[in-house]
């Protein structure tokens, strides 16, 4: 790009911004009576619990409006492609640096936060969130992924990943179609370290000595949910709050943490730049990181693992977020992601379409 | 006159080809652009302008697997397209007569009122282990093995053969039902078997619509991507699930819109190869 063209580009910006403030300022009297948060997150995540957001915009009277992602590199282009628009958005924790660097957050006010202090310590400090002596991002849930299994079928829980490359198991495994999953599994169970496996020829080695063993791929929760009532998966790889959902509806699954570990995300809560409504952002952040505001989501069920250490009683005893997940020796195996470059995701999509074409062959 | 009715003829054309212009050409326009580039313009890092999109198609041995693949699951589906929507346009245009014919006519056209993703989800309650084919063989003959085919590739065949053989129909049925009947009670008056009727007359006068048939849907089977990874399991990886994924998974537009403009060079060239051949048979027709 010439210097020119970037001079033009940003005067096109700023005509662009400036237009949109004078519609905005045109518009603003009709929306006067109802301020607009505007929250941006996957589907059905929680921020969009329909009688949590009915309790939250009674307490503070503004309306929120959701638009969804459908992956966390899209909150990039949207944040780029529309900034000021939002003022509350989602972001896994091993994305919250990029968007820094970017210059497309702002610090958190956490002064004005009544519940931030009750939030684990060591998601709160984590040197993710924690920038240069600011915090960019609240922590607000985490969840695992790890192996699923279908009770019918084990009377005991297995113990190993190994489980999954079982020959007794060929074409009974269910495998999430993810890239960056699937390598940090096979890295696990080969004993290396998942965020920067040191050969990662072997992961791709071992991933291809799935082709046996994968009977499907599943992208969302529903795909996954039609695999299992078809009965077509007796090891999987998912996501615990959604089998804990499962569990609840009777779906003959359970889950473990395997020896050699399962892995974690962390979700935040972080504030773009530009946003006008900071007040009402952080209102939206103590709520959600409120005890009454998780009752509702463990009342809908499928509620990953809240920051907030004192929510997690709402979850119901029998939960095995709290039997299986949460016992100090399963937490210890837990591996919680780090962050990863832009180079590092493209290569691990490589090594994955690789893998999957030989599974193909 | 003459000048001005050409002018008339401009102007009552140009809103559609201006149409055509802004939601065909620029689109693509835009996306050529971006193939050409090094990473997404977005955030702080320089983007160049180099081919390396292009040549990661040679560099990586998967891509041409899996183009082949993908071309191979295009002349399939197209050759069951053939099988399946010919006879039955023949069926409809030269046998089935007035409101019957109506009727089937609707009848292939109802499934372009239904999403095409619910169609392939439906797909998936019939053809799974269990599903409504099992529960019907099991129905007939108690204890039968299960015949469900779900997360295979046939599977993507069977779904992508019921997508696109309306089309297959369609363009075959206009063809034959052009077809005037003097010429055929001609060929039977001289002798002709109905096998050669058909060999000499109905079908080399039907052959432009099944050929549009053919190009309309290898087309867009080679990119297909949607049916391939909900309905092949381990087997659904084609071309197309590979350039979704650079836009989904990796926010890699450069490589998506370089792999996207690779294949579509080689379907070009494809057909490119085959017109000579099926220009020479039109010609006979």
């Amino acid at each position: 790009m010439t210097r020119g063209s970037g001079k033009f580009r940003a005067r096109l910006a700023r005509l662009a911004v400036g237009l949109s403030a004078l519609i905005t300022a045109a518009a603003l009297p009709s929306l006067a009576e109802a301020e607009e948060l505007h929250v941006l997150n996957w589907k059905g995540w929680g921020t969009d619990d329909p009688s949590a957001l009915a309790e939250f915009e009674e307490q503070t009277g503004a309306k929120v409006v959701h638009d969804y992602i459908t992956s966390y590199p899209e909150v990039f282009t949207k944040l780029h492609t529309n900034p000021g628009y939002y003022d509350v958005v989602v972001l896994n924790v091993a994305f919250v640096g990029q968007a820094v660097r970017e210059g497309l957050l702002e610090p958190v006010d956490t002064e004005a936060l009544k519940n931030y202090s009750q939030l684990f310590a060591e998601l709160r400090e984590s040197p993710q969130l924690v920038i240069d002596g600011q915090v960019y991002g609240v922590p607000w849930i985490w969840g695992v992924t790890s192996v699923v299994y279908d009770t019918n079928v084990f009377k005991e829980a297995p113990t190993s990943l190994e489980i999954l490359w079982d020959p007794k198991y060929a074409g009974r495994v269910c495998w999430r179609d993810d890239p960056e999953d699937s390598v940090r599994f096979a890295a696990l169970a080969i004993g290396q370290n998942p965020d920067q496996p040191q050969d990662l020829n072997a992961v791709a080695e071992k991933l291809r000595a799935l082709k046996p063993q994968i009977k499907a791929f599943w992208k969302s929760e529903d795909e996954w949910r039609k695999l299992v009532a078809a009965k077509e998966c007796d090891l999987s790889i998912f996501w615990t709050s959604s089998a804990d959902k499962a569990i609840g509806q009777k779906v003959p699954v359970s889950y473990l943490v395997a020896k050699e570990g399962a892995i974690a995300f962390r979700d935040s809560l972080v504030v773009p730049a530009g946003t006008s409504k900071k007040p009402l952002a952080n209102a939206f952040i103590d709520y959600m990181t409120s005890i009454q505001f998780y009752r509702h989501w463990a009342q809908a069920g499928g509620a990953p693992v809240p920051a907030n250490g004192a929510a997690v009683a709402e979850l119901p005893e029998a939960s095995e977020t709290r039997t299986v997940l949460t016992t100090p020796e399963n937490m210890a195996r837990i591996n919680f992601k780090g962050a990863l470059s832009d180079e590092q995701r493209q290569s691990y999509l490589n090594l994955w379409q690789e893998t999957k074409a030989y599974f193909a062959e | 006159m003459k000048v001005s009715r050409t002018w008339i003829g401009y102007g009552l054309t140009a809103p559609a080809f201006v149409w055509l212009g802004i939601t065909v050409f620029l689109p693509l326009a835009v996306m050529f652009y971006f193939s050409f580039m090094s990473r997404m313009p977005m955030g702080t890092a320089e983007v160049t302008f180099s081919l390396e999109q292009y040549a990661s198609f040679f560099q990586r041995d998967f891509y041409r697997f899996l183009t082949w693949r993908s071309i191979m699951l295009g002349a399939q589906v197209t050759f069951f397209c053939v099988l399946i929507g010919y006879p039955a346009a023949l069926v409809l245009a030269r046998t089935v007569k007035g409101r019957w014919r109506e009727a089937i006519l609707l009848l292939v056209i109802l499934p372009f009122w239904s999403n095409a993703l619910i169609r392939i989800f439906a797909w998936t309650m019939v053809l799974r282990t269990d599903g409504v084919i099992d529960q019907v063989l099991h129905l007939l003959i108690p204890g039968a093995p299960s015949i469900g085919v779900l997360y295979s590739y046939p599977a993507v065949v069977i779904g992508l053969v019921h997508s696109f053989v309306p089309y297959m129909i369609l363009t075959c049925y206009i063809s034959l039902q052009a077809i005037d009947d003097s010429l055929i009670e001609a060929g039977q008056s001289l002798g002709g078997s109905n096998l050669t009727v058909f060999r000499r007359i109905i079908l080399p006068l039907s052959l432009p619509g099944l050929l549009v048939g053919v190009v309309l849907i290898f087309i867009p089977v080679v990119g297909s991507f949607m049916e391939p990874r909900i309905l092949g399991g381990r087997d659904g990886i084609m071309l197309g699930t590979v350039i979704e994924d650079q836009f989904t998974e990796v926010f890699n537009w450069p490589l998506g819109a370089a792999l996207s403009f690779t294949l579509l060079g080689i379907v070009a060239i494809i057909l490119a190869l085959a017109y000579p051949f099926l220009k020479n048979r039109v010609k006979v027709a």
